[in-house]
Formats: C-alpha cells, sequence, structure tokens
C-alpha cells in the first residue's frame, strides 16, 4: 500500500494530508439527509478505508475456503493469508511471535475468554481481581460473573475528578490475594490514556498479571505489549478501520501454554477420541472451529493501512484536532468538558446546561453529525461524575477542523432551541 | 429548522423546564419505577387512586426534555380519569408516536398531541412512551382492575 502520510524523509514529516485519507473512505462522502456526513462517533466504532474493503470482497471472490484442513492450493492460500494477518497483527502490538495472539469476535470476547481460562484457572475463593472506575462494561461484568462464580472480590480502583486513575490506590489495593489487574489503556468515555507501564510494574513487582483493555488506544497511538510488560492485551478490529466480527487478544506464551482452553471444537484439537482429547497448540487452542477468516485478512489490511498512515501522523493531527475541538467547545456557553486528564486523546465528553445529552443528539444529527449520547458503556463513569449522560464527540484519522466547526455550529443551534 | 420545531414543541420545553407534578406523592396507592437504559432516563410515578378513579399523580426523575415532558403532560391528562380511560388513553398515545398514518390532533389527546412530531424520530419513541409504560406497570403490578376488553 502507498503511504497516505508523506513520507519520513521529508520535512514535515508528522503531517497528514486529510483530503487523502478521506478519499480512501468511502463512506465518509455520503449524506445524511441531505448534509453531509460528519462522522464523530470513532469510539463506537470507526469506518473502513477501501483497501479493507478490496481484501475482502477480494477474499470472498477470489480466495474462499477453509483453513488448517485442506490439502488443495486454495485452502492452503488461505491457511497462509489467515495466518499472515495474524502475523501482521502481531507485528503491529509488537508481540514476540505470531502465536502470542489469537483471534477473537471483538474485545469483549477477548475479556471473557481470559476471564473463563486464565480467571477460572487462577481465581479461587477469597482472591481479588482489581479493576478500575473507569473500565467499559466489558472489563468489569466478565468479572463480576468469574468472582461472583468463585466467592471472589471485585476491587475498584477509583478516579480523580479529571477523570485520571488514582494510581497510589491501585497500588495500595495490590497483595497477595490479588490474582488479576485488568485496566483500560485509553477510556472510551473520558479520553484518560493510562499509565499501563506503570501499572505493569506495581503489579508485577508482586507477580500479579495484568490485562491491558486497548480497544481505544490501539487506532490512536503505536501500542508496544513488551515495552508495557503487560501479560494480555485486548484490541477490536471494528475501531482499527477493520471489519466487525473480529478481535485479537495477546497474551504471553507461558499464559497461553498453561491455561485451559476456552471453547471446544474443531480446530482446537490435535486428536480426538471418546476417552481423550488432546488439545492443539497454542494459539489454535484457543480457537475453535471456523474462525472469522474473512474478518482477519481484513484485520490484516486494516493495521497495514494503518500503518501506512503511520502513528506519529496520526497522534499528530489528532492531538491538534483535539486541542482545537477542547478550545472550540468550551466556547459553547454552558458546556462542561467531563474528562480532563493531563494524558487523554481524542475523546470529547461533555454536557450542556439544561440540556439532556439524549436531546443533543438527536438535534445535532438533522444537521448529518453523528456523536454518541448516552453512558457510552460506562455506566460507573457517569455515577462517578454525577451525570446520566454525556455528549461524545470522538475524533479518527480523517476527521477535520471543518467538521468540529460544523459540531460547534450545530450545538449553537441546540443553545437556540433550549435556551 | 422547521422539523425540529415540530419536534421541540413550545409546550414541549416549557415542560421540561418546568415539569407539573412534579415531586413525591404522600400515601400513593400505586407506585412503579421507569428506566430507559439506552439513554439513562429514569422516572418514577406514583398515583393515588379513589374507586378506580386517578385523584392525584406524580412524577419524579430525570431524562431528557422529550420524556421529561411526556411525563409532565401524562401526569396533566390523566388526573381524575378512570385507570380504565387511562389505559386507553395510552393506547391512543402510542399509535400517535408511532403510527405515521394516525391523525396527528386526535381530540381524545387534547395537549397530549405536541407529541406528533416524535413519529418522525423512531430513535425518540422510547423516550416519549417511557412514563406511560411505568404508568402502566404501576397500575399493572397492583390489583386495580384496569383491562376491561
Ligand atoms: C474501552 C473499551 N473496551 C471494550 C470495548 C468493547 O469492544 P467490543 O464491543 O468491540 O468488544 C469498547 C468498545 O465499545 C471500548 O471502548
Amino acid at each position: 500500500m502507498t503511504s497516505v502520510a508523506q513520507t519520513a524523509q521529508s520535512p514535515a514529516s508528522q503531517t497528514l494530508d486529510v483530503r487523502r485519507i478521506r478519499e480512501a473512505f468511502p463512506l465518509l462522502a455520503r449524506t445524511i439527509g441531505g448534509k453531509p456526513l460528519v462522522y464523530l462517533d470513532n469510539a463506537a466504532t470507526t469506518q473502513k478505508p477501501q483497501p479493507v474493503l478490496d481484501t475482502l470482497s477480494r477474499y470472498y471472490a477470489a480466495e474462499n475456503a477453509n483453513i488448517h484442513r485442506g490439502v488443495y492450493q486454495l485452502s492452503q492460500n488461505a491457511t497462509q493469508a489467515y495466518e499472515g494477518a495474524r502475523a501482521k497483527v502481531a507485528a503491529f502490538l509488537n508481540a514476540a511471535e505470531p502465536a502470542e495472539i489469537i483471534f477473537t469476535r471483538n474485545a469483549t470476547e477477548g475479556i471473557n475468554l481470559v476471564a473463563q481460562t486464565f480467571g477460572r484457572w487462577q481465581v479461587g475463593e477469597g482472591d481479588d481481581v482489581v479493576i478500575s472506575t473507569m473500565e467499559h462494561h466489558s472489563n468489569i461484568v466478565p468479572w463480576q460473573m468469574l468472582c461472583e462464580e468463585k466467592g471472589a472480590r471485585l476491587r475498584v480502583v477509583p478516579i480523580t475528578d479529571a477523570g485520571e486513575l488514582m494510581i497510589d490506590e491501585l497500588a495500595s489495593m495490590l497483595g497477595p490475594r490479588t490474582k488479576l489487574v485488568s485496566i483500560v489503556h485509553m477510556s472510551n468515555s473520558l479520553g484518560t490514556i493510562n499509565p499501563v507501564r506503570q501499572v505493569v510494574e506495581l503489579a508485577h513487582a508482586q507477580n500479579i498479571p495484568v490485562l491491558i483493555d486497548g480497544s481505544q488506544a490501539a487506532y490512536h497511538m503505536a501500542v508496544d505489549v513488551q515495552a508495557i510488560g503487560c501479560d494480555f492485551y485486548v484490541v477490536t478490529g471494528h475501531k482499527l478501520y477493520g471489519p466487525t466480527g473480529i478481535g485479537a487478544l495477546y497474551g504471553q506464551r507461558r499464559w497461553l501454554e498453561a491455561m485451559p482452553p476456552y471453547q471446544g471444537g474443531g480446530d482446537m484439537i490435535s486428536s480426538v477420541t471418546f476417552e481423550h482429547t488432546t488439545y492443539n497448540k497454542v494459539p489454535h487452542k484457543f480457537e475453535a472451529g471456523t474462525p472469522h477468516i474473512a474478518g482477519a485478512i481484513g484485520l490484516g489490511a486494516a493495521v497495514d493501512f494503518i500503518q501506512g498512515v503511520g502513528f506519529e501522523a496520526i497522534a499528530d493531527h489528532e492531538r491538534r484536532l483535539l486541542d482545537y475541538a477542547t478550545d472550540a467547545l468550551l466556547g459553547v456557553p454552558g458546556l462542561r468538558l467531563i474528562g480532563t486528564a493531563r494524558k487523554k486523546a481524542s475523546i470529547l465528553s461533555f454536557v450542556l446546561d439544561g440540556v439532556h445529552a439524549h436531546d443533543i443528539g438527536t438535534i445535532v444529527d438533522t444537521e448529518g453529525v453523528a456523536i454518541r449520547t448516552g453512558h457510552h458503556c460506562t455506566q460507573p463513569v457517569m455515577d462517578r461524575f454525577g451525570v446520566p449522560a454525556t455528549a461524545r464527540a470522538s475524533l479518527a484519522m480523517y476527521n477535520t477542523v471543518e467538521e468540529i466547526d460544523q459540531l460547534v455550529a450545530t450545538l449553537t443551534k441546540v443553545r437556540g432551541i433550549f435556551g | 429548522m422547521s422539523d425540529l420545531r415540530e419536534l421541540y414543541q413550545e409546550v414541549i420545553l416549557d415542560h421540561n423546564r418546568s415539569p407539573r407534578n412534579f415531586g413525591p406523592l404522600e400515601d400513593a396507592d400505586l407506585q412503579a419505577d421507569g428506566h430507559n437504559p439506552l439513554c439513562g432516563d429514569r422516572l418514577s410515578i406514583a398515583v393515588k387512586v379513589d374507586d378506580g378513579v386517578v385523584t392525584d399523580v406524580r412524577f419524579q426523575g430525570s431524562g431528557c426534555a422529550i420524556s421529561q415532558a411526556s411525563a409532565s403532560l401524562m401526569t396533566e391528562g390523566i388526573k381524575g380519569k378512570t385507570l380504565v380511560e387511562a389505559r386507553a388513553l395510552f393506547d391512543r398515545f402510542h399509535r400517535l408516536v408511532t403510527d405515521q398514518t394516525a391523525p396527528a390532533d386526535d381530540p381524545a389527546l387534547g395537549k397530549l398531541n405536541v407529541f406528533a412530531g416524535v413519529r418522525d424520530y423512531p430513535a425518540r419513541v422510547k423516550c416519549a412512551i417511557l412514563a406511560w409504560h411505568t404508568l402502566r406497570a404501576a397500575v399493572d403490578d397492583s390489583h386495580e382492575a384496569v383491562s376491561t376488553e
């Protein structure tokens, strides 16, 4: 793929040609009720670039076969493409080897997999699992279910008024009964980027493994799981400019080897008799049944696309947009930002005096502006800030300053209606 | 802009700003809580019934303008009505906000017709109807006979 960002040698190496980027995303050209779409709900899902769409249709039109079974060429090629995608995702996250990447349906399944395998094996009665107030429901409920089953305790690290993790509180919660720490890398409702390396250091000092939920972080910044040092890391393809229905779990090999399998079925075995089944090796042990082959290959194309643009360029562009949007939104009378961490990215959650988020969402939609309103699957965050819901604009590499202006103009219209 | 004004009618904005019959109700005969998990709207409705007639009704809670105004106007609309009449109003209201072919000026609904614009915003039907569902839950959970169909 040709790079959409300027080449590294050019002096303006960090600038990103947003007009060219946008051309790669066909959906961005559409209108909503006659108005150009302003898509600002990227934290929910990102749009898909043409190379991903092409990869999916090419796979089904010319390359489709089941994997890991046929000796015929078509199946061999499909297997190579699928395993090639695994290698791409491994490189994207800087895993030590492709076998440390397990394809899942999404981030949610990645977390559930760890809860059901590692968790059921390691967590017992009286043990602790540590999460934080800012977790997505998908990093709360699987642990709640596990703790309920095992008689274990779910402990929650509080956050500050700015939406930052209270790291000292986290440190004080860790102890011999702590069996896992599971923390979000970047909050989807606050934008906070957590000091995950520090979290891992604190936990590892007491031999406690750490899962990091990278659903949001992975499309805004370069992730290096080895540098973070985490034991597990989950991502979800549809937020990585890739297809829905595909995600990935990174797990250190030593854990994956030791963990019991997740689901039983084809592909996860090496031999089956009615008396005894031996499981396949890592990572196949965790991928029962025919996987989302096209999705995995599409995800491979998506990470190629992201790397073609480059995280330096993406982060720089998104940082400027975030700064611009923060200033612009604070100029709207009665607007309050929820989530003002010193380290944050690409997410602007806000409330407007006297106007419920849901009304904001409806009104801006009539101008083609798509933002999310509600609790963003983080009800404890809403409770923490004492709001029933927020409106949330979330940015991606293809958003523009003009789109921020459009958002602000429609918010002014909201003020016009509600006074 | 014009169609947004269809949704956010002045009456709705007014009832959102200053909801009527808002607050607790002592010695209520019927009570239910309603929750719209998608947007976080929460309502609690309390009713006093005498001989099958709604003698008082009040609500509490928080939510969007549509859900607040709907609760407020509902309390006005059902006070003095029998539970059977209230149930009939619910059905008419439901039609008003969901059915594109229903008249937008049902005489039986009176002031409640301001919600006709909701039918063009399917995502907001749940907001408009929450108070009514909550009312129905309050009645159904009780032993007050409403169903006479
Ligand atoms: C921080 C975070 N974690 C987990 C998820 C769950 O992702 P998915 O629904 O793709 O499993 C999301 C997405 O909504 C998220 O933002």
